[in-house]
């Protein structure tokens, strides 16, 4: 079993990927992620076992990125939403789809995406997220409580 | 409410069910692997008279030419290149631009060569000696398996050249379709004889096919 091409691997997941980033940074900067993504999923992929978990892998420098992305708007001298020159991005038109989830601290955002939205069991959620499997269990859990308050 | 159901609604608060639509943003990314010297294998489709092509280069030059069609699919070819050479293969057609405007020249009647780079680093040392002679071939010419043979130090190596032949990951431009039996049979064809055919005719300037 070879690695497939990378174009199959971008067909089969990119679409969820930028879900992931517009749910983890919001629209404005899911894109920026989402190049940076793709372009570190690329540089490492021929270096991979072909056996690998792609979608729990992409997932996971999604993640970085998204992480990368929040420090860097912590260093600016303006938030974010500040800045309109972004331009218009694909996600534009759904702004805010995943507000209530991003209100959430990071890891349970991530957590509740990867395991409601994306379906991952609790051991990719973990891989994903570096943390154990009762962590990540739990990061869902929490996070998915507060949504439900929040909601309803 | 399950928490499917939550999420769900929370996506449709917005009015877009999740359909985040990451196209532009595709685009964008093939032009930024070329840029970092990411795109080890490009590739797009192209429309011709014999149907679906698929055209991929690497940075060297044009490496495979396909027919896609109910025998061959896409994404055979794919795995084919991202084994071959490597899984780096994206859909970026701007580095196929010239390749796709050539081809479309040449079906069209309005070029009878290619003027564009290619890669034979797919192909063993004696198919690379039979291509290359086969690319000298004159468009509306046809040589012998035979002659080929003869023409590259191998006199009975007929059957050899054919199977080279028959191996040509980059058909079209490197014109194998140009190397027939002796004795005025049309030989064998990658993507059958019917498209062997339709190319002879083409280069003998038959007006039908224009």
């Amino acid at each position: 079993m070879a690695l497939p091409p990378f174009q199959t691997f971008l067909d089969r997941h990119a679409a969820e990927l930028m879900r992931f980033l517009v749910a983890l940074t919001g629209p404005d900067e899911a894109e920026d992620c989402f190049q940076e993504t793709c372009l570190a999923a690329l540089r490492a992929y021929p270096s991979l076992p072909p056996d690998s978990n792609l979608r729990a892998w992409a997932f996971t420098i999604a993640r970085h990125k998204a992480i990368d992305a929040s420090r860097a708007r912590g260093r600016r001298p303006f938030p974010v939403a500040e800045a309109p020159e972004h331009g218009v991005s694909d996600a534009s038109d759904e702004r805010d789809a995943w507000a209530p989830l991003r209100a959430l601290p990071a890891k349970q955002c991530a957590a509740v995406f990867l395991r409601v939205a994306a379906e991952l069991p609790h051991r990719e959620v973990a891989h994903v997220l570096d943390c154990s499997e009762e962590a990540a269990r739990r990061s869902a859990h929490e996070g998915l409580k507060r949504l439900r308050e929040e909601m309803t | 409410m399950s928490d499917r159901e939550l999420i769900d609604r929370i996506e449709r608060a917005s009015g877009l069910d999740g359909k985040a639509n990451p196209g532009a943003a595709l685009r964008r990314f093939a032009d930024r692997a070329q840029e970092e010297g990411l795109l080890d294998v490009a590739y797009a489709m192209a429309d011709s008279p014999l149907g679906e092509l698929l055209v991929a280069a690497t940075d060297r030059g044009v490496v495979r030419v396909a027919y896609i069609d109910e025998h061959v699919g896409r994404e055979e070819v794919l795995e084919d290149l991202a084994r071959r050479v490597s899984p780096r293969v994206l859909e970026a057609p701007a580095r196929l631009d010239d390749a796709r405007r050539q081809l479309d020249d040449y079906f069209g009647g309005r070029r009878a060569e290619f003027d564009l780079p290619v890669d034979l680093s797919l192909v063993a040392p004696f198919t690379d000696r039979v291509l290359t002679r086969t690319a000298a071939i004159p468009p509306g010419q046809v040589l012998t398996y035979g002659e080929v043979a003869a023409e590259i130090g191998h006199a009975r190596a007929a059957r050899a050249v054919g199977n080279a032949l028959g191996s040509n990951p980059i058909p079209i431009v490197v014109p194998c379709h140009r190397v027939v039996r002796s004795g005025g049979g049309l030989g064998g064809y990658t993507g059958g004889t019917h498209r062997k055919e339709h190319l002879l005719r083409l280069e003998r300037g038959d007006a039908a096919l224009r």
